[in-house]
């Protein structure tokens, strides 16, 4: 699988604030990457120095083959091939659905002769065909967010950076934003995601990235992710009708009221012989649950607990 | 509960810099700003001289002391000649020269002291021919009163033995001759009382007061129309009687002369309040995001900043040409003659431009809209008051005229307005202006490239 982004020891400080100390990330073709970070970790300055628009103190950017981090001319023709969806609803208010994506659509450069067809696109692909001559303002907040990505993706991006694509939306204009995105995906695009919902990071990614602190600090499936961070076991919980016996408990069982909390690396091989233990101790058992490990687990473990800001 | 209410409001108010800013400091602002512009403080407690062109006639030992009384007078700036090289010969004022100069409003009265002044002036009788103060009255009708009032102060003040030898003249005329004696005396004191005037007046001795008196005078008629002076008596013409001549004959009323001066007064205000709201969206996409969308998708920051001002110099065209158009059909502004339709366009596009690149420097300046909407309002009432936008700024001092020129381009694009509507100055006479105009334009355009820097790639 090639690669298409590549962003190696990035630095960049503002003031005395180093918000990237030697942040790298790759993106390979029609993968999709999801970016994550606490708030302050440097995920919008790598973001912005991706589509030029923060200069990095040191480091390479390596866009579609291209070094853009060292040839100006360079970079402004690559990056015609880059689409940058910013969290911020950057659309024209009083202009309708229609108006924004041909504004937006020509100051991409899609020729004039393309630009109607790659509007009605847009227009059925976000499901604001029959919205068209409606001002953007009067738009609920997911029909603007989508209407915010197309005009991002109108001229056919190869990579496209999509900052928090879902936040303040519904489930389901959530679920639409997915959708739309698997499209641009199913054409070859690769994807770079950031995003606070961890969940939806977990399920649509193919890769995850977590960066801290200015720096990368894990990489991988989220399986590799599982495995390096948190290991191969699975936690069991099992709800008592009455509070176990100390002599239950050892490193791996311990106690919360009438919850057992158990790490078992092979659940089907440890799970029978406590049940039998807890049994003979006269403890009847009303609920087991078994806990996969999920990218939130990952992403404290990594991060820890204290807040950031 | 209501002490929540108001200490919410004081804690809101106290956070917010650009409302306190509004609130409190501006309008003191703007307080010291026009006492300083229109007070004693900076302007000396004087208005500027009124220029006055004097041709004498005459050219009688009277007639030369009148004009030395008039040219020691601070209130008044006496032109005798045009201004010419120290090596070329001087020629004098004409009449018609003279008039010439006040049609074009480079001097605001011409005096013309007519033969025989020296030999009837200071007469009781009222029989003295008239001096012609040619002025443009409708646009400026306070000069004329000024020089006539300071004419009468002169004669006074520079020949009193003429005066004196008038007044005899005229007590001999009905109480009889003096006798030899007193002749011999009042022939010995006159010419002492002369001589002690003369070295006062080589000793540039101030007049008691340097405030020009608009009501010193009662001999002119104020009467915008070429109108004989009256003769009856001197009580009614003066010691100097004059007749006051208007310069300008295409105008009928001093309506029309209004009409234009409001008109681009006006227009040229808000359209720099329209341009500092149109620079302000370049602030409303920064704070939405769509300046950062713009600047991603390789428009250049040159190419969006010439954008947004062609734009804005366009609306502020149609602006001030929406308020001419006005103008025309209600007030009945001599818009629609070629010269007038083409001078303003000319005029109306330079302007625009002009005011256009300020727009956007005031925007490139300012991190927010609330910044910029207390400093556009400074900027441009400031621009306006010293620019002659809010009054005429011949009534303003020498020193802020020479401010208003060097800091606002009101001043130019108001000058270039009154040639084209009032003074109807060939096209080609407007090149001062246009010239001005294109350099601000230019200027404030590569001010506001650098300025822009802020939103670039850092």
């Amino acid at each position: 699988m090639s690669t298409v982004l590549s962003v190696v020891d990035a630095h960049k400080t503002y003031g005395e604030t180093q918000a990237l100390k030697g942040a790298s990330i790759t993106l390979n073709a029609g993968e999709w990457l999801g970016l994550l970070g606490p708030n302050g970790a440097g995920k919008t300055t790598l973001i912005r120095a991706i589509a030029g628009r923060v200069l990095l103190d040191q480091g390479r950017i390596n866009l579609l083959g291209s070094d853009i981090s060292s040839d100006r001319n360079l970079a402004i023709e690559t990056r015609k091939r880059l689409g940058v969806v910013p969290q911020e609803i950057a659309l024209y208010p009083l202009l309708t659905a229609r108006e924004n994506l041909q504004a937006f659509g020509t100051l991409s450069g899609i020729p004039a002769a393309d630009l109607e067809t790659r509007i009605e696109w847009a227009l059925e692909w976000t499901g604001l065909a029959d919205r068209a001559k409606d001002l953007a303002k009067t738009f609920s907040g997911g029909m603007k967010r989508r209407l915010n990505i197309a005009c991002s993706v109108l001229h056919r991006p190869s990579v496209i950076l999509l900052d928090e694509p879902t936040v303040g939306v519904d489930p389901q204009s959530r679920q639409r934003i997915w959708d739309m995105l698997a499209a641009l995906r199913k054409e070859g695009a690769a994807l770079l995601l950031t995003t606070h919902q961890l969940d939806e990071a977990q399920t649509v990614c193919d890769r995850i990235t977590i960066i801290d602190h200015g720096r990368t600090i894990a990489d991988g499936t989220m399986d590799q992710l599982v495995l390096d961070t948190i290991g191969p076991s699975r936690t069991v919980l099992l709800t008592l009708d009455a509070p176990p016996t100390s002599d239950l408990l050892t490193l791996s069982i311990i106690c919360e009221d009438l919850t057992l909390r158990a790490s078992m690396t092979d659940v089907a091989a440890d799970l029978p012989p406590l049940l039998q233990r807890l049994h003979g101790a006269g403890r009847k058992v009303r609920d087991v649950q078994v806990q996969s490990p999920s990218l939130h687990s990952v992403f404290i473990h990594l991060t820890g607990r204290d807040l950031r800001e | 509960m209501i002490f929540t209410i108001l200490k919410l409001g004081w804690k809101m108010l106290t956070r917010d810099r650009g409302g306190l800013f509004l609130s409190f400091l501006l309008p003191i602002i703007f307080f010291s700003i026009f006492i300083i512009i229109f007070g004693s403080a900076f302007s000396g407690g004087s208005t500027a001289p009124v220029s006055c062109i004097v041709v004498d006639l005459d050219n009688s030992q009277a007639s030369h002391r009148f004009v030395q009384a008039l040219k020691d007078d601070p209130s008044l700036k006496i032109l005798t000649e045009p201004a010419h090289a120290a090596d070329q010969p001087a020629h004098p004022y004409t009449r018609e020269s003279a008039q010439e100069v006040v049609k074009a409003g480079d001097a605001r009265v011409a005096a013309i002291l007519p033969q025989g002044f020296g030999e009837t002036v200071g007469s009781f009788s009222g029989d003295a021919p008239p001096v012609e103060l040619l002025t443009d009255s409708i646009t400026d009708p306070i000069a004329y009163q000024v020089v006539n009032g300071l004419m009468q102060r002169a004669l006074i003040a520079g020949a009193p033995d003429i005066m004196i030898q008038r007044g005899l003249g005229e007590f001999e005329k009905y109480a009889g001759e003096l006798t030899p004696h007193q002749r011999e005396l009042m022939d010995r004191w006159l010419p002492q009382l002369r001589q002690e005037v003369e070295s006062e007046s080589s000793a540039a001795t101030q007049p008691a007061s340097s405030q020009p008196d608009s009501s010193a005078g009662s001999g002119g008629d104020a009467d915008a129309e070429s109108q004989p002076a009256k003769k009856s008596s001197f009580m009614d013409a003066g010691l100097v009687p004059t007749k006051v001549i208007n310069v300008r004959t295409d105008h009928k009323t001093d309506w029309e002369a209004l009409v234009a001066f409001q008109a681009s007064a006006t227009a040229v205000m808000f359209l720099l309040f329209a341009v500092s709201a149109g620079g302000g969206t370049l602030l409303e996409d920064q704070e939405s995001g769509v300046l950062d969308r713009l600047l991603i998708s390789n428009v250049g920051m040159s190419n969006l900043l010439l954008g947004k001002w062609l734009f804005i110099a366009m609306m502020g065209f149609v602006q001030v040409s929406v308020m001419f158009l006005w103008g025309a059909f209600v007030f009945h502004l001599e818009l629609f003659t070629p010269e007038h339709l083409i001078g303003f366009i000319i005029m109306t596009a330079a302007t625009a431009c002009a005011a256009s690149s300020l727009g956007i420097v005031l925007a490139a300046s300012c991190k927010s809209r609330s910044q910029l909407g207390g400093l556009s309002t400074i900027v441009v009432l400031t621009m306006s008051a010293i620019g002659g936008s809010m009054f005429p700024r011949i009534f303003m001092s020498e020193k802020l005229q020479l401010i208003g020129k060097f800091c606002t381009f009101n001043a130019w694009a108001l000058d270039g307005y009154r040639k084209v509507f009032y003074y109807n100055v060939p096209l080609v006479g407007l090149w001062p202006e246009l010239l001005v105009l294109s350099c601000i334009t230019v200027g404030l355009l590569i001010l506001a490239r650098i300025l822009a820097r802020r939103w670039e790639a850092a």
